[in-house]
């Protein structure tokens, strides 16, 4: 069933029309008096300003590969993030770590890790399955490139973004 | 042959062209969208160049360097032309509007004639034309309704338009726009003729109609040029732009051109006809040396700014109307208050004897 | 005003006057017919009649052209274009056009005023706006103010007519 809505009856003053325009002009004038005054508060300018020092410790931006305090690279190749990750951004080569090395228990590291930013989500699933604490989500957002080979990240990329981590499980070092 | 009027004709054509009405046109366009954004609590472009000031370089840049695309079922040669006849009725308007005193001796007016507010609109009536076709020429809806809007929308407000300059030229006694400056030199502005002769009643009565008339007036150049909030031919929100929906690259450009064209040449009109002209109190004319007659055309500018920042001022608070309030405004208030005004002034006039 | 000016309005405005009855498209008529005026009223201009030039573009080509493209545009005459040419009626036509320019021709040829030159006009000085008014206003007041009561009778007469076609 239809309704009707009934019209609110108007006074004079309301069906002059003149003061509600007035009204409006007055308001608009406003907004732009406090612009030009620089009262009103705006965006952020984005590539002068940025808001990274108020970023939280949980964002999620690009994922990326850390070393621990001893230059490790702490990856070892587990492939469990390129099975866990939803859109397959994920790419592992691993080889083995030779046996004079001082980490030779470990077996393998990985000799290519892409991560293909035109696929990843940032979901952090990455983060969570890995065993090893190897792989983090960092803050950077700004992920940009000219073709599809530029958006995919290297494991020297992947390292530069994720540099140092400290606090982490040392778990492979040797015994005291 | 005058080759001196000839000379000096033309370089006041091709600088106020060239000098003057383009770039003011486009920076009109950075002007609009800037007070917009100031209105809404924005900030507008100031990416290009310092606070965005290159910004109508780059637009007109963008808009050359686009498709020039033509949809196959328009009718080419209409299509081609449309956008040429809405800039150019708009520009020259301008050559009766006296924008300056003197300059060296030469009067600052492109063609003094002595029909000069009717020369203005006369061409003010070809300027529907562009649209017309353009809406027709398109061969589609959308732009065919804004086309019609616009005919009707045109001839409705053209009475009032004329009707409302009427009491000015009652008390000039003379159609041409450099005389009305002079007369308004002498008697003070048009909307304040009190000026100068305080104690005349007749002149503060005066001031009533003569307000009214020049408020009339201006909402009938809103409507004229499509300014909201009498924008309805080419209302983006139901006709997708309306005339110029089928338009790309530097034609649909021309169109918005055209439109801060006729925009500007609508404000000049009005200061020229109401607001003093080039005049402002206590600065001398140009025959007093030449940086008077340079400071005269500032004046003048700034006024025209002045009414172009009211223009859209106005566009980004009210809200447009629907079409049949458009309509009953149109006919049923402005003409019948025009009207009534005319006899207002002119009993005025009889009565007081100016 | 030189000579070739004229010439050149002239030429315009019987181009563009042929051009009116020529085409099969009822808009291009009326944008031809505007440009027409327009040429008719740079004519007069160029005779220093400005206030008879520009109200010919203001009334005809400024609002009654307007009109009649709203109106065509409304009706959306597409049969025009459809329909065939009678060509007896067409030739009939321009034969009894052509007999008749043969025979302004003739009569003119044959006026003695017609074969003298007139020496060249002076430019007037005179507010012809004022004179038009002052004859309008002076001389024919009655007929005039007659002419607005006809006017005003014919006007209300459309809004009966359109007014009982709605009930």
């Amino acid at each position: 069933m239809a309704i009707t809505v009934a019209r609110p009856k108007l006074n004079w003053r309301e069906r002059m029309y003149l003061p509600a325009i007035a009204a409006g002009m007055a308001i608009t004038i406003k907004h732009f008096k406090n612009m030009i005054l620089g009262r009103t508060k705006v965006t952020m300018q984005y590539p002068e300003e940025k808001w990274d020092s108020s970023m939280p410790e949980h964002y999620r931006g690009a994922p990326a590969l850390v070393r621990d305090t001893d230059g490790r690279v702490r990856c070892v190749a587990c492939q469990l993030c390129e099975f866990i990750c939803p859109p397959r951004a994920i790419k592992i080569v691993a080889g083995e770590i030779p046996s004079t090395d001082r980490f030779a228990k470990v077996e393998k590291y990985p000799e290519e890790f892409d991560i293909d930013m035109v696929r990843c989500i940032f979901c952090g699933m990455c983060e969570e399955v890995c065993p090893e604490q190897a792989i983090f989500l960092r803050k950077d957002y700004a992920i940009t490139g000219f073709t599809r080979d530029q958006m995919v990240h290297h494991k020297e990329k992947l390292l530069e973004i994720g540099g140092v981590m400290h606090g982490v499980v040392l778990k492979w070092n040797e015994k005291k | 042959m005058d080759y001196f009027l000839i000379t000096t004709s033309l370089l006041k054509i091709v600088g106020m062209l060239f000098i003057v009405i383009l770039p003011m046109v486009s920076y009109s366009v950075y002007a609009e969208r800037r007070v917009s954004a100031f209105m809404q609590d924005r900030l507008g472009p100031n990416r290009v160049g310092p606070a965005g000031l290159f910004q109508p370089i780059a637009d007109i840049f963008k808009l050359l360097l686009k498709e020039d695309f033509s949809p196959r079922h328009v009718n080419t040669f209409y299509y081609w032309l449309a956008p040429c006849l809405a800039l150019v009725p708009a520009i020259i308007t301008i050559a009766v509007v006296p924008f300056g005193s003197t300059l060296l001796g030469v009067p600052m007016v492109i063609a003094d004639i002595n029909v000069g507010i009717l020369y203005v609109f006369a061409i003010a009536s070809l300027g529907v034309y562009g649209i017309v076709l353009a809406g027709w020429a398109s061969n589609s809806k959308y732009p065919f309704l804004g086309g019609v809007r616009s005919s009707s929308q045109m001839i409705s407000y053209e009475l009032s338009l004329g009707l409302a300059v009427i009491p000015v030229f009652l008390l000039v006694g003379n159609l041409r726009l450099t005389s009305v400056v002079r007369y308004q030199i002498e008697h003070g502005w048009m909307i304040a003729p009190f000026i100068g002769d305080w104690m005349n009643l007749g002149k503060w009565l005066l001031a009533i109609p003569m307000i009214i008339s020049f408020v009339v007036f201006t909402i009938a150049v809103f409507a004229e040029t499509n300014r909201l909030p009498f924008d309805l031919p080419e209302a983006e929100q139901e006709l997708a732009g309306g005339y110029h929906t089928e338009y790309s690259s530097m034609k649909f450009a021309l169109f918005f051109l055209g439109e801060y064209a006729a925009m500007i040449s609508g404000s000049e009109v009005i200061v020229t006809l109401f607001l003093g002209g080039w005049h402002f109190p206590g600065i001398p004319d140009g025959s007093h040396g030449w940086i008077f007659g340079v400071i005269n055309i500032a004046v003048f500018f700034a006024k025209v700014a002045a009414l172009i920042f009211v223009f859209m001022w106005v566009r980004w608070t009210l809200p447009r109307f629907r079409y049949d309030q458009l309509m009953r405004l149109g006919w049923l208030f402005f003409f019948e208050i025009a009207l009534v005004n005319i006899f207002l002034v002119a009993i005025i006039v009889a009565y007081f004897r100016f | 005003m030189p000579a070739y000016l004229f010439w050149i309005f002239a030429l315009l405005m019987l181009v563009f006057g042929a051009a009116v009855v020529i085409n099969r498209n009822p808009i291009a008529s009326a944008l031809n017919l505007v440009v027409s005026f327009l040429s008719l009223a740079a004519l007069f201009m160029s005779l220093d009649a400005f206030f008879v030039g520009i109200i010919q573009v203001l009334v005809y080509a400024g609002a009654i052209m307007v009109l009649f493209l709203f109106i065509i545009m409304l009706l959306d005459l597409r049969v025009e274009k459809l329909r065939k040419i009678n060509w007896v009626a067409s030739a009939g036509g321009i034969a009894v056009a052509l007999a008749l320019l043969t025979q302004i021709f003739y009569v003119i040829g044959n006026l003695k005023a017609a074969r003298q030159t007139f020496p060249p006009l002076a430019r007037s000085t005179i507010d012809d706006v004022r004179n038009v008014g002052l004859a309008l206003f002076g001389n024919y007041n009655l007929p005039f103010q007659i002419i607005g009561i006809l006017v005003l009778v014919a006007t209300i007469g459309v809004v009966l007519l359109s007014k009982r076609e709605v009930r």
